[in-house]
């Protein structure tokens, strides 16, 4: 396992679900296909975006060779997205059971967590949905499957060991890997990271959580509730950096009522490994301790695949923090290659990988003029509330000197979050200056990564919070919360005037 | 009662006041050491004091003065133990020697607070005498030794705070915050003020909300939206930030007040007490899960902690001399809560002197709310700057002279209304 020491490493158990997911992502001795003359398209990576890149260009006629180094599926399949929120349902199952009392009923005091038996479902679940994405599926689509390491040999022809591909257009879609923090003593301490912390069959049951972005807050949390004692630490002043402060900080609140022990701007600077335990030594300003923890997970962070491609010898830009280096059309410095995903994009996720892939075909393969900056991606974090956000940030927009205004309804306002107990939380819609147009939105609730996509669909199809205000949202539902909000600034255009003028209308 | 809770809340700094070098206790309670914004509000209550015939202008005169050799003469070496650094101080002092305890940050925040004190005495004492002269050059000297600039540690926006162990502290601060008088008194600085865009660049972290129907520039706890305001009258002037939303930040206090009040009203976690006239989440002490006295099953309690609405930390405590700092913004609303406060929790007021904050819901077997032990300095000094402010405006009135205080807004941007009128008389 990348980046993982040997000593601390989980191995999958290979139980049946296990056995179902390899025979769909990575068949046991595989043989790679006779190699068509010439491809219309060449992909490295079946991640989120070679996958939708291969299975759009098959279904559009194209000639597609896939290539993978490891398992169909990439990391939203096998290490990331699947598993994470699989296991984060388990978890939130048991911290409901266990505030059963606030929602008028009754739970047994001591509901203790079956770490091995939620892990059994996470494999299950993985082991399902990898049948969507299978070798077989691919074949039966049109696509040619290789499994190896491809490396660019000239502009139009990719060496898979013995075989020699030829193709019009390649895409990388490579993906990422995480990024390790260099702490003296970690690697030698070992630690996991989102790429083996599924293999797991045995909770930690003291586990540190380095970084707090999406992955190690969701994870933290999902730890602690299904019963280890965690400590997160993260170096800046409030979880998940990027988003807004309140957001951020709902978070921290959440967090310290399910018992994580959080630290702020705290750093590890040490790591030191005794009678198979792991001492850690954090600072935070002038403060200084040690504390004692049976795991570590990390991962701050993601660095792209671009190593061992042969990217040098065809003459495509790329560096290693920031990958392969493309323009708004995905094209990279070399015209016939293609990048997509985590390899080349700032929003690394899969749905913003996957819609790029459809950028990527369009543009490589039917003299496409579609840009990758004309895409309004949402994304989420599934915490507990879920943090959601789309669009501008307002720091973000007063930056480029765009006037925003803020309408924002307190989940307290909403009757289904109050009626569920789900009454931590916002939602948060800017408009531009006085108009009602979107540009952006953020939502803090249980819910928040179902309810970001109504917001979503009204700023791709240009529809403002007047025209949200038309649509009428089922009651009761949290997304209510959406449509106050275009309530409230349908208020706030009922001026002094227009109200005296509609006052003197109803006295005629 | 104003009258009442005006004067106890100077009795404060009387009784909380070291005489020798005029470093005020932050709290009533024993072993409190002395926070430096504790004393920047003692300095700005001599003159109201004087003004109201509580104390006479000579021992205004010389408790200032005391105060500000003490400043002067302090060591600035940033060692560990010493009182300051680069013109800022530490957060708290000890009492007797003033130097540094707790291991407490030099704080730029609270250095202005330190700092606007003084240049309210600056002002107020303008006679021609040996003495008040000497009052004025210690004031402007100080003023002056201030590095607003090296606070920028380089970059766009000043830092929160420094440590002789770390050096600078990595707070985020984001959004809007009491730090108005901080950078005013940053750009105001003819030494070492700091970078041109730096309050452009603070206030490109606002979040203008529409929340509860009111559109405003939103910050949870109601402090924030209180302590600048003490000594800066924002009726009518306008940096580009409120030109562009046709309000200001007088008016914006006003909304924050109601969006507390609504807040309350809602009550969102079903604590005791709260509703219209209620109100009051802020800055203050609170009670602690610690507390063995304090029964609480279910709810998490926070301590001292910056409460806020709508998002908290919220865990039913309220702040009574929040409520009061409204007064100037919301009179009928400020006055009409402090009354069924007064009225429903008599307990919060001892020796006529606001507690720092009561919790309905834990009231203990009498009935009576839990309530804050002792005073606090900032509470007493911002209910006195406050209600004088509302009774006279003097305080306004002083530093609408206050030469730093208009250049500072000037280079921030603001315009309008009486800094209108104060560049033409510079003129």
């Amino acid at each position: 396992m990348a980046g993982t020491t040997k000593k601390d490493a989980p191995a999958t158990p290979r139980d049946d679900a296990e056995q179902q997911r390899l025979a769909n992502v990575r068949p046991e001795g595989w043989r790679n296909p006779q190699p068509a003359t010439r491809y219309h398209l060449a992909i490295i990576g079946a991640g989120a975006a070679g996958l939708v890149a291969a299975e759009t260009a098959a279904a559009l006629g194209a000639r597609v060779a896939l290539i993978e180094r490891a398992q169909i599926g990439g990391s939203r399949l096998n290490t990331g997205c699947v598993p994470s929120k699989a296991l984060i349902r388990t978890s939130r199952l048991y911290a409901e059971m266990r505030d059963a009392n606030h929602y008028g009923a009754r739970a047994p005091d001591d509901i203790p967590p079956d770490f091995a038996r939620a892990m059994e479902r996470v494999r299950h679940v993985r082991a399902h949905l990898s049948g969507d994405d299978s070798v077989q599926r691919l074949i039966a689509a049109g696509v040619d499957v290789f499994f190896g390491d491809a490396r660019f040999e000239s502009a139009d022809c990719l060496r898979i060991g013995e075989q020699a591909l030829r193709f019009d257009k390649a895409l990388i879609a490579t993906g990422a890997r995480p990024s390790i923090p260099d702490i003296p003593g970690l690697k030698q301490a070992g630690y996991l990271t989102n790429e083996n912390v599924f293999d797991l069959t045995r909770l930690p049951s003291r586990l540190l959580v380095i970084g707090g972005g999406p992955l190690g807050c969701e994870l933290a949390q999902a730890f602690c509730r299904l019963g280890a004692k965690v400590t997160i630490v993260q170096d800046k002043p409030l979880f998940l950096p990027r988003e807004e402060r309140d957001a951020a900080q709902l978070l921290s609140d959440a967090f310290a009522r399910d018992g994580l022990e959080v630290r702020l701007n705290t750093t590890v600077t040490e790591v030191r490994s005794s009678n198979g335990c792991k001492q850690v030594d954090l600072v935070s300003d002038n403060y200084r301790n040690t504390i004692e923890v049976d795991a570590i997970l990390t991962g701050i962070g993601h660095v792209p695949n671009v190593q061992g491609l042969g990217l040098d010898t065809i003459g495509v830009d790329h560096d290693a923090e920031r990958g392969i280096h493309v323009d708004d059309f995905l094209r990279s410095s070399q015209p016939n290659v293609y990048a997509a995903g985590d390899v080349c994009m700032e929003h690394k996720y899969t749905h913003a990988a996957a819609a790029a892939a459809r950028i990527v075909v369009q543009n490589a393969l039917f003299h496409g003029r579609e840009r990758l900056s004309e895409l309004v991606i949402p994304w989420c974090t599934f915490t507990d509330p879920e943090i959601a956000h789309v669009g501008l940030y307002v720091r973000e927009a007063n930056r480029l000197g765009i006037p925003v205004r803020t309408f924002t309804v307190p989940m307290h306002e909403i009757d289904r979050a109050v009626t569920d107990s789900e009454e931590r939380g916002f939602v948060k819609i800017h408009v531009k200056g006085r108009t009602d147009r979107i540009i952006g939105a953020t939502i803090v609730a249980s819910h928040a990564g179902e309810m970001i996509n109504g917001i979503t669909l009204a700023m791709v199809a240009g529809l403002g919070l007047r025209g949200l205000g038309r649509v009428i949202h089922a009651y009761p539902t949290q997304a209510e919360a959406i449509r106050r909000a275009a309530d409230a600034y349908r208020r706030t255009r009922l001026t002094p005037r227009i109200r005296e003028r509609l006052g003197r209308w109803l006295a005629r | 009662m104003l009258d009442r809770l005006e004067q106890a809340a100077f009795n404060y700094f009387m009784q909380a006041c070291n005489p020798r070098n005029g470093l005020v206790a932050d709290t009533s309670r024993e072993h409190s050491p002395s926070s430096i914004a504790v004393v920047g509000f003692a300095l700005s209550t001599y003159p109201v004091a004087v003004e109201r015939g509580w104390m006479s202008r000579a021992d205004a005169l010389q408790r200032t003065l005391v105060t500000l050799r003490f400043f002067r003469n302090s060591d600035q070496s940033g060692k560990p133990d010493a009182t300051g650094y680069k013109g800022f101080y530490y957060h708290f002092l000890d009492m007797d020697s003033g130097t540094r305890v707790w291991s407490s940050e030099l704080s730029m925040i609270d250095t202005a607070l330190l700092i606007a004190g003084m240049l309210v005495a600056h002002t107020y004492f303008d006679a021609d005498s040996p003495r008040e002269k000497e009052l004025r050059d210690l004031a402007d000297a100080l003023y002056r030794r201030v590095d607003w600039r090296w606070a920028q540690d380089g970059g766009p926006t000043i830092r929160q705070g420094w440590k002789p162990e770390c050096g600078f502290l990595h707070y985020g601060w984001e959004g809007y915050s009491e730090a108005i008088l901080l950078y005013a008194l940053a750009a105001g600085s003819p030494t070492h003020r700091i970078t041109d865009d730096c309050y452009k660049e603070w206030t490109a972290t606002y979040q203008w909300e529409n929340l509860y129907d009111q559109d405003y520039l939103y910050a949870g706890p109601l402090f924030v939206h209180h302590f600048s305001h003490a000594w800066i009258d924002f009726r009518g002037i306008h940096d580009h930030f409120m030109h562009e939303k046709r309000s200001d930040y007088f008016e914006n206090s006003r909304r924050a007040t109601l969006v507390q009040r609504e807040y309350a009203r809602i009550n969102p976690h079903e604590f005791a007490g709260y509703g219209e006239n209620c109100w009051g989440l802020s800055a203050c002490d609170g009670p602690s899960d610690d507390q063995p006295d304090v029964a609480n099953e279910e709810r998490r309690l926070f301590g001292y902690a910056a409460r806020g609405v709508p998002y908290g930390p919220d865990d039913g405590t309220l702040s009574p001399p929040s409520i009061l700092a409204s007064l100037p913004f919301a009179p009928d609303i400020a006055l009409g809560t402090l009354r069924h406060v007064l009225g429903h929790y008599p307990e919060v007021l001892h020796q006529d002197r606001l507690a720092a904050s009561f919790n309905p819901s834990l009231a203990g077997d009498d009935g009576r709310a839990w309530v804050s032990p002792g005073h606090y300095g900032l509470d007493q000094g911002i209910v006195l700057m406050m209600i004088e402010n509302f009774r006279s405006g003097r305080l306004w009135q002083w530093m609408r002279r206050c030469q730093p205080i208009i250049d500072g807004l000037h280079r921030a941007g603001f315009r309008d209304g009486w800094l209108a009128d104060a560049a033409e008389d510079a003129r």
